[in-house]
């Protein structure tokens, strides 16, 4: 971000600041619940070998850009030990026979820098 | 890097926001670059918040745009970094007016109470404290580790409302024998497998008298992001221990098996909590308190500034001894000069510094170091542990004056 601190933007940005605590109360009272409408959940995994499985297993818990946003060109043992996490820590219902294909799968699609 | 016109169309985007009445808008597809690799990601405006730069969709996990940390000591609640572990979150239904808070286990009267009796029926305290992620700044780990891949906007302070917990344990009476207290909330694991998150703090630290319940933030109910209607303030400490949506307190005989105890949120149990890159750590021990760290929040890496006396200004904190002082560099550490103390809002709070510094025409390497009350000085490199836990080093923030 290179705006100067104080351009035009920056001003406009402090005076919302300033006004948004008291637009929201306004919108809703203290005691009502409030409302939650996330946005629609556009994340969506690379294409790749056995990308079936990591659709299926992975995207239980999580949007795909849990994934996306890891960094790029990452060792399987890398992918190794994020699959052993999942299973392990986090009790992620990953069958035996679906860890090499989700390991497979991360290190050849997120194995090249992103391309944006 | 953004430019100014994103930045208009991001205000732009909040606008919208706000006329919606908090309600989710269409995506403002704006971009922001982390700088590091991998880091490009999108703004999205989720219920009660401006467009923050989201780091996951599902759960939401959000992070605070970093230009917000140049506009005062305090977070703004619409600003304020979000996160969460899995689907599901946050929870639905929750109410201020319907919400219960039990305290039990190892008391001599398990209390069942409201958010109404927490406010007429016990001591009220208003505190600065800041809420920072144990990984904030994480995707800046070298080499790199896994993870939610955060800049450095996972961190907020806030003028938080709420009630002691001491007067809350003394009100149910701790018996002798109690160690420890667990703390849950409200937001359940997707499937019955995985561990919920729970928390906990040996008794001392949650006797402490400054561990609160808080149902205000910033003067207004906390975002439903945030914890809603009630959340665990624990000053000082990371964030993975100030439990959201708030409903059960255990006091316990023993330490607490919680998964979240531990195996996650761990750091080696050595000085630097920290090993040789790339190595495990033999022995952990659960993540504590915030160390020494500062920011320059006016200029960005990269950008140009007129040469002259320019102003830097920022922010500091540390785990609650309270800021002695910071220290501007503009020769990438060589030589450093004092900057002044902005208003105190209290040791566990943000602190607000500023001075001048002249730039002759040129590239110039700028430095914030920021030192402790208790003596801790942020270290000019950056330990590593394999979680990217506790970042805290002195960023270098490149700018040429023209």
């Amino acid at each position: 971000m290179t705006a100067a601190p104080k351009s035009t933007a920056a001003r406009l940005d402090l005076a919302l600041a300033a006004l948004a605590p008291t637009a929201f109360a306004a919108a809703q009272p203290a005691s009502a619940p409030p409302a939650y409408v996330p946005p629609p959940e556009t994340a969506r995994l690379l294409d790749g070998p056995d990308l079936a499985s990591a659709q299926r297993y992975c995207l239980a818990c999580h949007s795909a850009d849990y994934l996306t946003t890891q960094p790029r060109g990452m060792p399987p043992a890398f992918w190794e030990a994020e699959v052993a996490k999942m299973r392990t820590a986090y009790g992620a219902t990953i069958p035996d026979d679906q860890v090499k294909p989700i390991v497979n799968y991360l290190t050849t699609a997120y194995g090249p820098p992103a391309r944006r | 890097m953004r430019n100014p016109d994103a930045r208009r169309r991001e205000v732009l985007g909040w606008t919208v926001a706000l006329m919606a009445g908090g309600r989710a808008v269409a995506d403002p597809a704006e971009e922001v670059s982390l700088p590091f690799g991998n880091g490009e990601r999108s703004l999205g405006t989720f219920p009660q918040k401006r467009p923050m730069i989201v780091l996951t969709q599902r759960p939401p996990q959000l992070e605070t745009p970093f230009e917000v940390f140049d506009h005062g000591a305090f977070t703004p609640n619409d600003a304020f970094f979000v996160r969460y572990h899995l689907s599901g979150a946050p929870p639905r239904g929750l109410s201020a007016a319907t919400h219960r808070l039990k305290i039990g286990g190892a008391v001599e009267t398990p209390l069942d109470l409201g958010l109404e009796d927490l406010r007429k029926s016990f001591p009220t305290v208003e505190m600065a404290a800041v809420n920072q992620c144990s990984g904030n700044g994480r995707g800046f780990s070298s080499p790199r580790v896994g993870g939610g891949q955060l800049g450095n906007g996972a961190m907020g302070s806030a003028l938080w409302r709420g009630v002691p917990l001491r007067a809350l344990l003394d009100k149910a009476g701790v018996k002798a024998s109690a160690k420890a207290v667990e703390f849950n909330g409200a937001d359940t694991p997707p499937m019955k497998v995985i561990p919920d998150f729970v928390k906990a703090l040996g008794l001392d630290h949650a006797r402490d008298g400054e561990v609160m319940l808080a149902y205000e933030m910033n003067g207004a109910p906390l975002p439903l992001l945030n914890g809603y209607p009630l959340r665990l303030v624990v000053p000082g400490y990371y964030g993975t221990y100030w439990v959201k949506h708030l409903t059960d307190i255990t006091v316990l005989e023993q330490e607490s098996q919680s998964f979240f105890m531990q195996k996650a949120y761990r750091v080696p149990d050595n000085a630097c909590a920290c090993t040789p890159p790339g190595q495990p750590a033999a022995q952990t021990r659960p993540i504590g308190k915030l160390n020494v760290r500062s920011f320059i929040t006016n200029l960005r890496d990269g950008q140009q500034v007129a040469a002259g006396r320019t102003p830097v200004r920022g922010i500091a904190f540390d785990g609650g001894s309270g800021i002695a002082g910071v220290e501007v560099s503009t020769d990438g550490g060589k030589a450093w000069a004092p900057a002044g103390l902005g208003r105190d809002h209290g040791r566990y709070g943000f602190r607000e510094w500023s001075t001048r510094v002249a730039l002759p025409r040129g590239e110039h390497v700028l430095m914030a170091r920021a030192r402790s009350q208790a003596g801790e000085l942020q270290p000019m490199s950056q330990t590593w542990n394999p979680s990217g836990y506790m970042r805290n080093v002195v960023d270098p923030v490149r700018v040429v004056a023209a």
